[in-house]
């Protein structure tokens, strides 16, 4: 007798190591209603977290966010610097923006374009200063982390920013015109 | 000569420690230096020195497990994940905090000379005085003029950069060309001078980053990751400076992983005749013999090893006949100040990552200045424009936040003040009766705490901050005060003494042990008070003048 679809998908999850993350999305058919459970951050879940960054930080005539892989930076850095409660917080805010993503917008965030994202993201951003915002802290910690990401990579240090690695000399009182940028540290 | 046997033995291998090193060995003498910690060598051992940003596994975040694995250390902004091996094991060592006490040690070949702030300052007449002139605990067995020669001695080799200011109370060093203020900070100084005439000074940090090339050291490149190791020997550490010109002798033998236990203290000589270690990697013990001691394993742990000393004759160690020993524990109390706004300045910036700031020497109680608490304070500070780090929650995301934050941000100006500690017989640390560190070594037990003198200070300390930043132009100037317990300024001194009197101090004039005429006490322990200034450059000035002097009576035979 042949396997059925879903134990089929079971299996090959399992098969390829896989946590079950999606899979149930996978399972219950055309429409997923994808949640990240944890701290099992599958491939998928990085890309989501790559486009948030790249919403947040985008390619303009520099390259943006995505570009400097801030998906796995997002997740390292949750993983290694925060406390449980801010991990919940993270993972719980993901799923928040999945769902309400979708129901507000009438498609997946995924196959939005980066404007939609961002311009969904700044509403969320606005509602999260209000103290009610539920999920205010998942859109702080997505700038934070975006913005610590991008600017300390080689691409932000590099191309959007001004960077020196040995300087050799101070100058104390330099002209400077709006536009210039920054010096990376 | 036996192989355990040496002219001297230096106990601590950091700013005192290599100091001494380097002058025992530089007239003559054959010298063993013993450190309890791994070695590390000069640039090949700064691994982390030269990593660009993105090559920062964290981006200078602290993780859950640094924090687990350092409890005390992360107390304050010294916890950095690129040069956490550079402090000591908290497990491995522990210490018991009978009253709140942060300790942050540095086991390693060159101990905290790594990581030290690097500023450097002299002490003055009026901070040697001080004890004498208000009748707080001992007079100082010194004054500035036995000092002033040693400290011209140290600061040319050193290598410190800074201004020749003329302030009444803050003498002015041999000094390498300072460092310069940027836009605003020079406008700052000018308007604090012109309120406050000759009475307060704003100026450059002097420091202990060479701004000239020195033998074997390139100067400073702005760089600002000094803490790291610098590879380009740009500032004063063990490794850059004192550990090579004592090796180029030929005199010297280094010898990590040497945990001293005990001094061995001989009754009939009244001298100590050598050391006992445990080797930190193989816990096998080790006598050696030498002539002289000097003791620079940074003040508690220097004290710590005295306790453990000829416990058979005196039951609290070498130099408990005094009385002091273990007490008067001192520090520099801070964490509070104040920061603003500068306007007008957004047409400039600044090039290079300048490793130091503006220094604000001390005016309280000087002159016919005359405050409710006794001795002042100094104050550290710096402007900046900010980075991106400001990370403006007003912006839209999208490309207006990536442009603004690509922007140098406001200008702002934040000092620190830095609060003398009077010395207080109370203050102690003593051994613990009962834990023991990994090595069988019994821990010492911290008990002390400011008092009143300081609890008042800390208000002028806070206030004239704001005073001077609103005087000086700057806007929206907010007051902090971040809390501070014993040991966040990572200046702790004491508990050894100097002074005139067996009977009520550990060391005399010359940093020799009263009890143990050939062992001396060179680094933090032996401060008689505090002053306001960062001390380091003290020990440097007291270790090579006690070294000359040591060497003189290894001469005529005294030792």
């Amino acid at each position: 007798m042949a396997i059925n679809r879903r134990d089929a998908i079971k299996s090959f999850v399992i098969m390829m190591g896989g946590a079950m993350v999606g899979a149930n999305a996978i399972l219950t058919g055309c429409k997923p209603e994808h949640q990240i459970i944890g701290l099992e951050f599958s491939p998928d879940d990085i890309a989501f977290l790559d486009e948030i960054g790249e919403a947040i930080i985008p390619t303009t005539d520099t390259p943006g966010a995505k570009a400097t892989k801030i998906g796995e930076f997002m997740v390292m850095m949750v993983k290694d610097t925060y406390a449980a409660e801010q991990q919940q917080a993270f993972t719980d805010g993901l799923n928040f923006i999945i769902k309400d993503f979708k129901a507000s917008q009438g498609k997946d965030f995924m196959e939005a374009t980066v404007e939609e994202r961002t311009s969904y993201l700044n509403g969320l951003k606005a509602k999260a200063e209000n103290p009610e915002g539920k999920n205010a802290a998942v859109v702080k910690m997505l700038q934070d982390l975006t913005v610590l990401g991008y600017f300390t990579s080689e691409i932000g240090a590099t191309q959007q920013l001004r960077y020196y690695e040995v300087p050799g000399r101070y100058e104390p009182c330099i002209d400077y015109k709006p536009g210039d940028k920054a010096y990376a540290i | 000569m036996a192989d355990n046997s040496y002219d001297a033995i230096v106990v601590g291998s950091g700013v005192s420690g290599g100091w001494a090193a380097k002058e025992l060995t530089e007239k003559g003498l054959k010298v063993l230096l013993l450190e309890r910690g791994p070695d590390v060598k000069h640039v090949a051992d700064y691994k982390t020195a030269t990593l660009a940003p993105w090559e920062v596994p964290h981006r200078g975040r602290r993780t859950t497990e640094m924090l687990e694995n350092h409890p005390n250390l992360k107390r304050d902004y010294v916890l950095n994940e690129l040069n956490l091996d550079w402090w000591a094991h908290e497990s491995d060592s522990p210490y018991i905090e009978k009253k709140p006490f942060t300790w942050f040690r540095g086991y390693q070949v060159g101990g905290r000379s790594l990581l030290w702030g690097r500023q450097s300052y002299r002490l003055g007449d009026i901070d040697f005085e001080a004890n004498l002139k208000e009748g707080i605990a001992i007079d100082w067995p010194i004054r500035y003029k036995d000092l002033a020669p040693w400290y011209s001695y140290v600061e040319k080799f050193a290598g410190i950069s800074g201004s020749r200011d003329g302030y009444e109370i803050l003498p002015d060093g041999d000094l390498q060309p300072p460092m310069p203020l940027n836009c605003v900070e020079k406008d700052v100084a000018a308007r604090v001078k012109e309120k406050w005439g000759g009475k307060r000074l704003v100026t450059i940090g002097r420091v202990a980053n060479a701004t000239q090339d020195l033998p074997g050291r390139t100067k400073c490149q702005y760089r600002n990751k000094c803490s790291l190791g610098c590879p380009f020997g740009g500032y004063f550490s063990t490794q850059s400076s004192t550990l090579p010109a004592a090796m180029a002798t030929g005199n010297l033998t280094l010898r990590p992983w040497s945990i001293v236990t005990r001094l061995i203290y001989d009754k009939d000589s009244q001298k100590a005749t050598g050391v006992e270690i445990v080797d930190g990697e193989t816990n096998q013990t080790y006598e050696f013999n030498a002539k002289i001691i000097f003791l620079c394993a940074s003040a508690f742990n220097s004290t710590s090893i005295l306790m453990r000393t000829a416990t058979d004759i005196w039951p609290e160690g070498l130099g408990s006949s005094s009385g002091e020993l273990g007490h008067n524990v001192m520090d520099h109390h801070f964490r509070l100040g104040a920061n603003g706004t500068a306007e007008g300045y957004e047409d400039k910036y600044y090039f290079g990552r300048r490793p130091t700031g503006v220094y604000i020497p001390r005016f309280r109680n000087v002159g016919d200045d005359k405050r409710d608490y006794l001795r002042g304070f100094g104050y550290q500070g710096a402007a900046s424009r900010s980075g991106w780090s400001r990370n403006v929650a007003e912006i839209n995301f999208g490309a207006p936040l990536k442009e603004a934050l690509s922007e140098p941000g406001p200008w702002s100006m934040g000092i620190t003040a830095f609060g003398e500690i009077l010395p207080y017989h109370e203050n102690t640390i003593k051994l613990s009766k009962d834990v023991k560190d990994k090595w069988g070594i019994a821990v010492l037990e911290m008990d002390a705490e400011i008092k009143e003198n300081e609890k008042k200070m800390r208000v002028d300390m806070m206030n004239d901050a704001a005073e001077m930043l609103e005087a000086a132009g700057l806007k929206n100037v907010k007051t902090f005060d971040a809390g501070y317990t014993m040991g966040q300024g990572i200046h702790e001194m004491g508990t050894a003494r100097m002074g005139r009197d067996p009977k009520t101090s550990v060391l005399n004039g010359n940093n020799q042990v009263w009890d143990a005429k050939n062992v001396f006490v060179t680094d933090g322990a032996c401060m008689t008070s505090a002053a306001a200034q960062n001390p380091s450059l003290t020990y440097m000035a007291m270790t090579a003048r006690a070294a000359n002097f040591a060497v003189e009576e290894l001469k005529k035979r005294n030792l």
